[in-house]
């Protein structure tokens, strides 16, 4: 931070180009030396992060209590899925209701629109480039949801908000699994072309991870930190506490948005189901286990929950100790992960990294004491 | 207009009710542009209702408040919200300090920058595009180390606010609200819980601030040392109703003030 002198500085600065030089370098290594599963867990990794930097902004650095993250990645993911899917793969997909006629080519509208639209429209020839744009468009839309629902909901605060929002996802899921010619209810969307590997999420873990730390250093992450702590005091030194809130929400959601898309992409295949409150309840946890209101808390907090999640499923296998056999109890590994939760929030409450930040000077005071995680991207200064 | 050139804040008539309840009743003032008003009374006498009431908190049920901003025009400010008032060139400190307590010194300081910084959050997301955003928050940043310095706050600026004594916290909220660059400050009972040495430090410190900011400053405040010993004109406030005002010689011998602090009894003695 400011105390940093010179000489720390360029060590610092030197540091973190080498540890993402590293872990650019896992990244190339990674595809051709490690097994399927172990890709699949790396990809959850990058989007729980995603996922959970964005909830973070909205709970962890302004402190509205929200619970309809969910809902934004449902509108994330459904938007960009029908933006890549082909209109042959969707004419065989809508058999209870046909599809609503606008949605079955969607990238025509774009493409005339580059091609005639000259110096005006010219540059939204980007908007071709199908799965890249469409991420974008997700984060689009369900940032646009976002506002919608901030400007009535966020006069609200603390619990209050929390059970407005979630309803709000609620409603956003219920509708999906309701307009059958738009969204195939409640049979989902499958066979999406699967683009994101390691480098798309990744890439797009580092464009939130540098646009997250350059917002909240900037006077107005203090300024979204100040309306977390005190909104009384914040409105006394002229912020207009309620466009403040509107905007980091706003924000929060494209990163919702983004992160469901990436989700949707991972999986190739999604239905209503899979937005329900657990979803909320998992980033929560990320969020909750991180480090409120910490950036580089929220990706040892995905990096945490993702591999606890999957490396607890042996709990749920069948397992014989000597005569006894004890059939795989499915959701074990959930109730497991509770009581580590609530051992968390007994003994840390405010998570691994509390509101702090990693920082290499931080890193070396402590490094002689005791062994410190390193975070993984290296964005330290 | 009523308002005489010289004044720099005008109360007309301000009513406020809660229910039955008359927290501040038809008060009328007006205070001099470079003064040091205090506004006293006993306690529930409305005084921090008139703070809420002039910095847009309370909209008030009757009357106005006007404000003549730095230059010459006179705003209206009752019914602005608070971020407004605070952008009319008002600031406030509160009776029971209230920090952004996970932030750190410095960081206090800068978000009282914000009402005044004309980048937009948006240009930060842009390395390199936007120099003038990035010279501006350097700006800031140096100009609240300045403030923390002239404050004697400099030792603390990385350290979470809520780790401060408790006379560093006052000044804190002092140098956040200097930060918002205002003409007019209010100060909510400045001098509570110091000592009388303290306290004594505290009147020169409010005239070095008014001279220095170039302010106009109104406070509330118990410590009648400090009230008698730094306030150019005091209004006295009992059960929402203005009883007197004056000089300080005024009040200390008016017989209405002595009775709403010691009853009716202590006049006559």
């Amino acid at each position: 931070m400011n105390g940093t002198t010179g000489k720390n500085k360029t060590r610092n600065n030197l540091l973190t180009a080498v540890s993402v030089v590293l872990f650019v370098v896992f990244l190339s290594w990674a595809p051709g030396n490690l097994n399927g599963y172990t890709i699949r867990i790396l990809n959850l990794i990058a989007i729980n992060a995603i996922l959970g930097l964005s909830l973070n902004l909205i709970y962890g650095m302004t402190g509205m209590f929200s619970l309809g993250h969910a809902g934004f990645m449902a509108i994330g993911a459904y938007v960009s899925a029908l933006l890549i899917l082909s209109p042959q793969q969707k004419e065989l997909m809508w058999i209870l209701e046909p599809i609503a006629p606008w949605l079955l080519n969607l990238k025509a509208p774009f493409t005339a629109l580059a091609e005639k639209g000259g110096p005006l429209f010219g540059w939204l020839a980007f908007l071709q480039v199908p799965f890249l744009s469409s991420l974008f468009l997700a984060g689009l839309v369900a940032s646009l949801f976002g506002l919608l629902i901030a400007l009535p909901v966020l006069r609200l605060g603390g619990d209050y908000l929390g059970i407005a929002t979630l309803g709000f996802s609620e409603i956003i899921r219920i509708m999906i699994t309701n307009m059958t010619p738009i969204t195939n209810g409640s049979l989902g969307l499958k066979g999406l072309p699967s683009y994101a590997g390691l480098w798309t999420n990744y890439g797009c873990l580092a464009a939130v991870l540098i646009c997250m730390t350059r917002l909240m250093r900037s006077n107005f992450g203090n300024v979204l930190r100040a309306v977390r702590d005190d909104e009384i005091a914040a409105k006394t030194m002229g912020i207009d506490t309620f466009r403040a809130r509107v905007l980091a929400f706003t924000l929060g959601c494209f990163g919702g948005g983004l992160g469901g898309a990436l989700m949707g992409n991972l999986i190739t295949t999604i239905d209503p189901k899979m937005f329900m409150i657990t979803q909320t309840y998992s980033l929560l946890m990320i969020v909750v286990v991180g480090g409120l209101g910490s950036i580089t808390g929220s990706i040892v907090g995905a990096v945490l929950v993702t591999t606890m999640l999957e490396w607890l499923r042996f709990v749920e296998n069948p397992v014989s100790i000597g005569a006894f056999q004890i059939p795989g109890i499915p959701g074990m590994r959930m109730v497991i992960f509770s009581l580590l939760l609530i051992i968390v929030i007994i003994f840390r409450r405010e998570g691994i990294m509390g509101m702090r930040e990693f920082t290499w000077d931080w890193f070396f005071r402590n490094s002689s004491a005791q062994a410190e995680p390193q975070s993984k991207g290296g964005e330290a200064q | 207009m009523t308002n005489a050139p010289a004044h720099i804040l005008t109360l007309n008539d301000v009513t406020l009710r809660f229910g039955g309840l008359v927290a501040v009743n038809g008060l009328s003032l007006s205070i001099e542009k470079g003064s040091i008003a205090g506004l006293i009374g006993p306690n529930g006498a409305g005084k921090t209702s008139v703070f809420n009431v002039i910095t847009g908190f309370y909209m008030p049920s009757s009357g106005h408040v006007d404000f003549r901003s730095e230059d010459g025009g006179i705003i209206r400010i009752t019914g602005l919200p608070p971020h407004k008032v605070c952008k009319a060139g008002l600031a406030r400190t509160f009776q029971n300090i209230r920090l952004f307590t996970n932030e750190t010194v410095l960081q206090n300081v800068m978000v009282g920058s914000y009402v005044r910084q004309k980048s937009r959050w948006w240009m930060s997301l842009m390395p390199g595009l936007f120099r003038g955003a990035e010279r501006e928050e350097l700006e800031i940043r140096e100009r609240s180390m300045r403030l923390l310095n002239r404050l004697g706050l400099e030792a603390y600026a990385n350290a979470p606010a809520s780790s401060l004594p408790y006379g560093a916290q006052r000044r804190l909220e002092i140098a956040r609200a200097l930060a918002t660059e205002p003409q007019f400050l209010l100060l909510d009972e400045p001098a509570a819980g110091m000592n009388p040495q303290e306290s004594a430090e505290l009147l020169g410190f409010i005239r070095e601030l008014r001279s220095d900011f170039d302010l106009t400053i109104l406070l509330i405040e118990h410590d009648m040392k400090v009230v008698m010993g730094v306030c150019e004109r005091i209004w006295v406030m009992d059960q929402g109703a203005l009883i007197a005002s004056g000089t300080p010689e005024e009040i200390r011998e008016n017989p209405r003030v002595i009775e709403a602090y010691l009853g009716k009894d202590a006049v006559n003695a």
